[in-house]
């Protein structure tokens, strides 16, 4: 069977250029919401994932869910502390930190609305165990004085939190040293300072959550069983790239299922204008249907020629669209978290599945909306046809 | 009359083309709609409050409490007429999925400070009685079958175990603005229970809220509260209860403008798809403005004819996507339940529904019909052969 060439499918939409941009445009736009979405989801799971380190676990009070919401008294951090298979550092000690994590409302530089940031009070125990966080200005916190560090995004984003610039609460003025950068990680979008003074100044007996370095993976069964028997704890250990996945679940799922609605929604009017323009194609050119079918090209050929055409189409908006897409790469957005209820700094992220998944929905809208057009211009009669002529 | 019925013959000559495009149109209007009332739902909490309320919270955040014993300083403050308090209970009703807030409050002037929770007499009594029931709103109630005297257990997660409380009244809200998601039970249980858990102190309280005299007085009323607990262990800070809530909604201000935003995508989107339909309309009838001209008729009158036809189809299109946006938006409300307090088509949606179907109309129409008042008599008369 011989197939109609592809340079006059090509040629079509090239000669009704203004209709080809408009319903490409049309499409554009909706595979650019969908990308973005999809690009959103993803970026605050890989910014919460990464947040974890592999061999760290992770304590908290049974059934609390988020770290703010957990305690963990002095007496239960000390049993935890002596528990068999958490490795120690180069000096000997090990690799626990005991940390209070609260929130504190802050202005945010650019309208001076508040929202919740986190304030984590850790130790040079708690950087060793988090070795993905640098400070880029500044220096570190002395430990047993008010000084605090920032991570980067929270440093640009909220009043007070500059380097040099102090924050007041709990009847302390707390003063910035150091920024910090975790490499796109959660920690980008906290405010850490010493976690004995933290304690002191919230007036807080119990810590919110531990964190420890495991000697290596397989000791996590043994350290669970340890933690459940001992009926002193009421505690949940997690692996702390489960428990960062886990709270980046909510918002990353409502925005994928807002977003992914909203897309279908969308795609019918792109698909609506495909329709349009290939039944307008079909009917300028059933002349020429007509005298294809009597040079001997085949019902199908016409068919797959039209069906074509449309797919062509709508693969110039789906790469309009994702090009606009991956501009969306250089902005920096954060919103409340709201399974942690505070801030969360995130970039949106283009992956290859992303890239595959955009262009298959475009081509989606281009089948749906030209299948109907194309076999109405193979059924045609050669007779009918040559007479419109 | 005349120009009217030709404006609809015209708009219906090219019928599939037409009903395809203002399928689109009914989309678009539609979910346009939607959108915007999803953005108005995340209001819903700004919009129920009242201004006669301030609310006084732990200045360094919301997650941090306040003693008790401030309710008597709060009380002498000048221009404060009532004090009550609660705190956030963060519980879990069988799975994560149900969430609606819970509440644990001081009953009998909570109750009295929001009059707009409308609660039968005896149901009132039987929960100021019963140290262990609660009161939910009508929504939260029928969503889950409740009926008064059930048992509600709720898994803590700020405090831990599983509470059980009984239903000892269902209010309604005096309109539509008012809050009926929620669930509200006694403090005293909970503070006593907490007490006996941790053997601790548990005189704490999430927020005070406090009712003013004078709608007016509000800033210089929370600026004296404020500078009363200035320089002590818990600093305050007080703001009316609109502002309150505002801070809520500011805090997803990222996804409530990405929505937003996306609103918009969806107009310009079936712009583009009029836009072409009313560029081939054009194209088509070539021949025929070129004989209306040739007879007599102006310009101006093909670019009448041209925006006519356009605005009758985004009219009827949008005036469908309005109708169907209501039906819509309704079934979407009981699916999503207490999710969003409140989720209706406000009157200012709908006007925007039918103004965007309009610009559509009128954006749709402009290039085809700049070109057309432009063609010569002679090259469009040519067409014809």
């Amino acid at each position: 069977m011989k197939l109609i060439p592809f340079s006059y499918v090509a040629r079509n939409l090239w000669v009704r250029r203004v209709t080809t941009l408009l319903t490409a445009g049309g499409m554009a736009l909706v595979v650019f919401v969908f990308a973005v979405v999809l690009m959103m989801g993803e970026g605050i799971r890989a910014t919460l994932v990464a947040t974890g380190q592999p061999d760290n676990v992770l304590i908290l009070r049974k059934g609390a869910g988020a770290e703010i919401n957990s305690g963990i008294a002095r007496d239960q951090a000390a049993i935890i502390e002596s528990l068999a298979g958490i490795a120690t550092n180069g000096e000997g000690r090990p690799l626990v930190s005991k940390e209070p994590v609260v929130l504190n409302n802050l202005p945010k530089r650019s309208n001076g609305k508040p929202s919740n940031v986190t304030l984590r009070g850790t130790s040079q125990l708690g950087m060793e165990l988090r070795p993905q966080v640098q400070l880029i200005q500044g220096r570190m916190f002395r430990p047993g004085t008010s000084e605090i560090v920032a991570g980067h995004a929270i440093a640009k984003g909220f009043r007070g939190t500059g380097l040099g610039e102090t924050l007041h609460f709990a009847q302390r003025d707390w003063l910035v040293v150091g920024i910090f950068d975790s490499g796109k990680t959660g920690f980008d979008s906290e405010i850490w300072g010493d976690s004995e003074q933290m304690m002191a100044a919230f007036r807080r007996n119990a810590y919110s959550t531990m964190v420890f370095r495991l000697t290596d993976q397989s000791a996590l069964a043994g350290v669970k069983a340890a933690i459940d028997n001992d009926p002193r704890l009421q505690v949940d250990a997690k692996p702390e790239i489960q428990f960062y996945a886990e709270q980046s679940e909510g918002l990353a799922t409502f925005i994928r299922i807002l977003g992914l609605s909203l897309s279908i929604i969308f795609s019918i009017g792109a698909v609506v204008g495909a329709m349009i323009t290939m039944f307008a194609a079909v009917a300028q050119r059933v002349g020429e249907i007509g005298t294809l079918r009597a040079l001997g090209f085949r019902r199908v050929a016409v068919l797959s020629a039209f069906l074509l055409e449309s797919l062509l189409l709508s693969l110039v908006g789906g790469v309009l669209g994702l090009f606009a897409a991956s501009w969306m790469q250089a902005v920096d957005i954060s919103t409340t978290n709201f399974q942690t209820f505070s801030e969360l700094a995130f970039q949106f992220k283009l992956t290859p599945v992303i890239v595959v998944q955009t262009l298959g929905f475009s081509l989606f809208m281009g089948f749906v909306g030209g299948f109907i057009p194309a076999w109405r211009a193979a059924r045609m009669k050669i007779v009918d046809c040559l007479r419109a002529v | 009359m005349f120009i009217l019925k030709l404006l609809l013959k015209n708009a219906f000559r090219h019928r599939l083309r037409t009903l395809l495009t203002m399928v689109g149109l009914i989309v678009a209007i539609c979910a346009f709609g939607l959108l915007r009332t999803i953005v108005d739902a995340w209001y819903a909490g700004v919009e129920g409050t009242s201004s006669t309320r301030l609310v006084t919270r732990n200045a360094i955040s919301l997650t941090f409490p306040l003693p008790l014993n401030y309710a008597d300083r709060l009380r002498n403050v000048e221009g404060v007429t009532g004090v009550s308090w609660s705190n956030w209970f963060g519980g879990i009703y069988i799975t994560e999925r149900n969430f609606f807030p819970q509440f644990a409050i001081e009953p009998a002037s909570y109750l009295a400070m929001y009059p707009e929770y409308v609660l039968q007499d005896e149901e009132k009594k039987a929960f100021l009685l019963d140290r262990q029931g609660a009161v939910v709103g009508r929504k939260l109630a029928n969503q889950y079958g409740w009926k008064i005297g059930d048992q509600i257990p709720i898994r803590g997660t700020i405090y831990p175990g599983t509470w059980t409380f009984t239903l000892r009244g269902i209010w309604d809200g005096v309109d539509v603005k008012t809050d009926e998601s929620q669930l509200l039970f006694h403090w005293q249980y909970l503070a006593e229970t907490v007490r006996k858990l941790r053997r601790s102190n548990a005189d704490f309280v999430g927020v005070y809220i406090v009712s003013i005299n004078e709608p007016n007085n509000a800033p210089l009323i929370s600026e004296r509260v404020d500078a009363l607990f200035k320089n002590s262990l818990a600093e305050t800070l007080t703001e009316t209860e609109k502002a309150f809530q505002l801070g809520f909604v500011s805090m997803s201000e990222a996804i409530l403008v990405a929505i937003n935003a996306v609103s918009f995508v969806i107009v310009i989107i079936i712009m583009a798809v009029m836009a072409n339909t009313m560029m081939m309309t054009a194209r088509e009838r070539l021949a025929e403005y070129a004989t209306l001209k040739a007879l007599g008729f102006s310009p101006g009158f093909v670019v009448k004819l041209l925006f006519g036809e356009s605005l009758v189809i985004a009219l009827i299109g949008g005036g469908l996507g309005l109708l169907v946006t209501l039906p819509i938006a309704a079934t979407f409300a009981k699916a999503v339940g207490t999710l969003f307090p409140q989720f209706r088509v406000s009157g200012t949606t709908m006007a925007l529904q039918m103004l965007a179907s309009l610009i559509v109309g009128i954006v749709a129409a402009a290039w085809p019909a700049w070109k057309m008042s432009r063609i010569s008599i002679v090259n469009g008369l040519r067409q014809v052969a």
